[in-house]
C-alpha cells in the first residue's frame, strides 16, 4: 500500500479559487474574441459611412463606369476603372507567374523531394514569406527593372511587369507552402491505391493527389491573389503613380492601394472630395477581395473531393 | 484423418527452422488438376535499413488458388505481399536480395517495369482506400490510366467489375456518387472491383477484412471463393479462422521467416512445427 492517501490530498487541494477561474475564463475569452469582431465592424462602418459621404458629392455612376481618374484640380474626375486596371495588370502578371511556380514547388516538395530536402526547403520558403514588402519594392526597382530594361528597351522605369513579377515572387511562398500542406494532407493510402493499379507517379500526382487536394490548392491561390490585390509597398515603389486604364504593361500606372498611399501621405485636405475618395477606393478594394473569398468558397465546395 | 496422418510422415524438413512440405502431398479436395506456379521466390531477403525484415523466403504460389499468409504482428507478412508487386519499395530505406519470379520472370529485372507488374498483380489494401471520386470513376481508373477511353468499353468494364465484386446491385443506381458515401464494407468491395477492372492475374490482399464488420467480412470471403475461378489470390490475414475458411494453402510467417508452408488443412489440423501449432491454436500472437 501507498504511504499517501491521494484522495485526502485531492480534497485538501480543492479550493473555490479554481472554480472562479474556471467560470471567468469563458467571459475573458469572449471579450478577447469580440475585439477582432468589433474592429471589423468599426472598419466597415468607417468605410461605408465615409464612402456614402463621397457619393453624396460625386456621381456613383461615373465612379463605377468611368476610366478617367484625375482627382486633383478644380474639375476632378473619379473613374475607378483607371485604378482597377492598374491593380489588375499587376495582379494578373503576378498570378500568371506565381501560380505555376508555386504549384510546381509544392508538387515537387510533397511528391518527389526526399524528407531531408523538404525539411531544408520549406523553412527557406517561409523565410521568403517573412521579408518586408518594402525590401521587395527596392528589389523590384533596383534590380528587376534594370534587368528588364536591358532585354526589353520599351520598358520604362515604372511599369507593370517589374512590379507584377516581384509581387509574384512575394506570393510564391504562400502558394507553395499552403498547397504543399494540402497535397501532403492527402492520405498515402490513395497514392498506394493508384500506384497499385499500375499508374505512374506522374499520373498518380495529377489524377489523384492534385484532385484530392484541389480545394486546399484553390484556397491557397485565392489567399495569395487577395494578398497581391492588397499589396501596397511594391506597387508604390515600382509601378509608378499614373492612373490609366490602358492595357500597356510597359509604362507607369497606379493601383488602388498605390493611390491610397499617395494621398494619405499628405495631399488631401480633410473634408475634400479627394479625402473622401480614399474611402470609396478602400471600399472598392474591400468589395473585390470579399467577392473573391465568396467565389473561392463556392469553388471549394463545388470541386471538393471529400475523403 | 488417415490421409493427413500419412502426409505428416512424408514431410521434408530443411535446415534453419524452415520446413517445406512437398507439393505432391497436396490435399486432394483442393486439387482438381496440376496448377502452374504464379509466384515463386528464391532466397528472397528484405531489409528496412538495418532491420532484416524478411529472411530467405522460398515460397511458391499457384494459379487459381487462395494462398493465405498468417503470422503475428511484425512477422513480415504485409511486407512480403507488398514486395510481390514492389509496393514495398515506396519506403525509401528498403533493400532487397534474391529473386521473385512472376510467371518465371524476375520482377526486379529491368525488362519489367513496376507499372507493368502492378497492372498484372493488383492489390486490395487493409483499409478501404477508394479515391475521392465517383464509384464509376474509381472502377474506371485503372483502364483509363492504361489508355482505355471509349465510354462503351468503360461502361462495360465498370459493370462487370462491380458485378464480380458482388456490389453491383447495391450501387448500380448511384454510380456517380462519391465512393466515400458508401459503408466500409461496400467501399472495400468497390476497391476490389477497382482492382478487377484491369483484369489482373493475381490479386494481393493485405488484411482485406480487418477494418470490416462481420457481415461485410463474410461477403468479402464469399467473394474470394468466387474470384478464385479466374484469379490467383494471395491474402494476408490476421484472422486465423479466415485463413482456415477460405484458403487452399497457408504460410506461417514468424519473425521474418517462413516457419511452415503447406495445405491449409495440414497447417491447422496437423502442423509439424511447434510454433505453428502454438500460433494457430491461439497460444500466442
Amino acid at each position: 500500500m501507498s504511504n499517501y492517501n491521494i484522495q485526502e490530498m485531492i480534497q485538501k487541494n480543492k479550493s473555490n479559487k479554481g472554480a472562479f477561474v474556471e467560470k471567468s475564463i469563458p467571459v475573458i475569452l469572449f471579450l478577447i474574441t469580440s475585439v477582432s469582431v468589433l474592429a471589423t465592424i468599426g472598419i466597415l462602418y468607417t468605410l461605408i459611412s465615409q464612402s456614402l459621404e463621397f457619393f453624396s458629392r460625386e456621381s456613383f455612376t461615373t465612379f463605377i463606369t468611368s476610366a478617367d481618374w484625375n482627382p486633383y484640380g478644380a474639375e476632378p474626375e473619379f473613374g475607378i476603372w483607371a485604378l482597377i486596371m492598374g491593380t489588375l495588370k499587376v495582379v494578373v502578371i503576378a498570378t500568371v507567374f506565381a501560380v505555376p511556380v508555386g504549384l510546381g514547388a509544392a508538387i515537387y516538395l510533397s511528391e518527389y523531394a526526399t524528407e531531408r530536402l523538404r525539411k531544408v526547403i520549406k523553412p527557406v520558403l517561409e523565410v521568403l514569406a517573412g521579408i518586408p514588402t518594402v525590401v521587395y519594392g527596392f528589389f523590384a526597382i533596383n534590380f528587376v527593372t534594370p534587368v528588364l530594361q536591358s532585354i526589353w528597351s520599351e520598358i520604362s522605369l515604372y511599369n507593370a511587369v517589374s512590379a507584377g513579377l516581384v509581387v509574384g515572387i512575394m506570393i510564391i511562398p504562400m502558394i507553395a507552402s499552403l498547397s504543399e500542406d494540402a497535397l501532403s494532407a492527402v492520405p498515402n493510402s490513395m497514392r498506394e491505391g493508384s500506384l497499385g493499379m499500375g499508374a505512374t507517379r506522374l499520373e498518380t500526382t495529377f489524377k489523384i493527389v492534385l484532385s484530392a487536394a484541389v480545394s486546399g490548392i484553390i484556397a491557397s491561390i485565392v489567399l495569395a491573389v487577395s494578398r497581391a490585390i492588397g499589396e501596397t509597398m511594391i506597387v508604390s515603389i515600382a509601378a509608378g503613380s499614373t492612373p490609366n486604364a490602358s492595357l500597356d504593361i510597359t509604362s507607369s500606372l497606379q493601383t488602388m492601394t498605390g493611390f491610397i498611399v499617395q494621398i494619405t501621405s499628405g495631399d488631401a485636405a480633410y473634408g475634400s472630395s479627394l479625402y473622401f475618395s480614399l474611402f470609396a477606393v478602400g471600399m472598392t478594394l474591400f468589395v473585390i477581395t470579399f467577392a473573391m473569398n465568396i467565389i473561392s468558397q463556392w469553388i471549394t465546395k463545388r470541386y471538393r473531393e471529400e475523403y | 484423418m488417415v490421409n493427413i496422418m500419412t502426409k505428416e510422415k512424408n514431410t521434408v524438413t530443411r535446415a534453419a527452422g524452415t520446413t517445406v512440405v512437398e507439393d505432391r502431398f497436396r490435399d486432394s479436395a483442393a486439387d482438381d488438376g496440376i496448377r502452374e506456379p504464379v509466384f515463386k521466390t528464391n532466397n528472397f531477403n528484405l531489409w528496412y535499413g538495418d532491420n532484416h525484415a524478411l529472411q530467405d523466403i522460398n515460397l511458391t504460389f499457384n494459379q487459381n488458388e487462395i494462398s493465405a499468409i498468417i503470422g503475428p504482428s511484425g512477422c513480415g507478412k504485409s511486407t512480403f505481399v507488398k514486395a510481390l508487386n514492389r509496393m514495398v519499395e515506396l519506403v525509401p530505406v528498403v533493400r532487397t536480395e534474391g529473386e521473385i519470379l512472376y510467371l518465371e520472370n524476375n520482377i526486379f529485372d529491368r525488362k519489367m517495369t513496376v507499372e507493368e507488374l502492378r497492372t498484372k498483380v493488383g492489390m486490395v489494401f487493409q483499409k478501404p482506400n477508394p479515391f475521392p471520386k465517383s464509384i464509376y470513376d474509381n472502377v474506371a481508373y485503372g483502364p483509363r490510366v492504361h489508355g482505355i477511353r471509349k465510354k462503351k468499353v468503360l461502361d462495360e468494364v465498370v459493370e462487370k467489375s462491380l458485378r464480380d465484386a458482388a456490389i453491383w446491385e447495391e450501387v448500380k443506381d448511384r454510380l456517380n456518387e462519391n465512393a466515400y458515401g458508401l459503408s466500409g464494407g461496400q467501399q472495400q468491395r468497390v476497391c476490389i472491383a477497382r482492382a478487377l477492372a484491369t483484369e489482373p492475374d493475381v490479386i494481393l490482399m493485405d488484411e482485406p477484412t480487418s477494418a470490416l464488420d462481420p457481415v461485410s467480412t463474410t461477403k468479402v470471403e464469399d467473394l474470394m471463393h468466387e474470384l478464385k475461378k479466374d484469379y490467383s489470390l494471395i491474402v494476408v490475414t490476421h484472422n486465423m479462422q479466415q485463413a482456415a475458411r477460405v484458403s487452399d494453402t497457408t504460410s506461417f510467417f514468424y519473425q521474418g521467416y517462413v516457419v511452415e508452408h503447406d495445405d491449409t488443412k495440414i497447417i491447422f489440423e496437423n502442423p509439424r512445427d511447434q510454433r505453428t501449432e502454438d500460433y494457430v491454436s491461439g497460444r500466442f500472437g
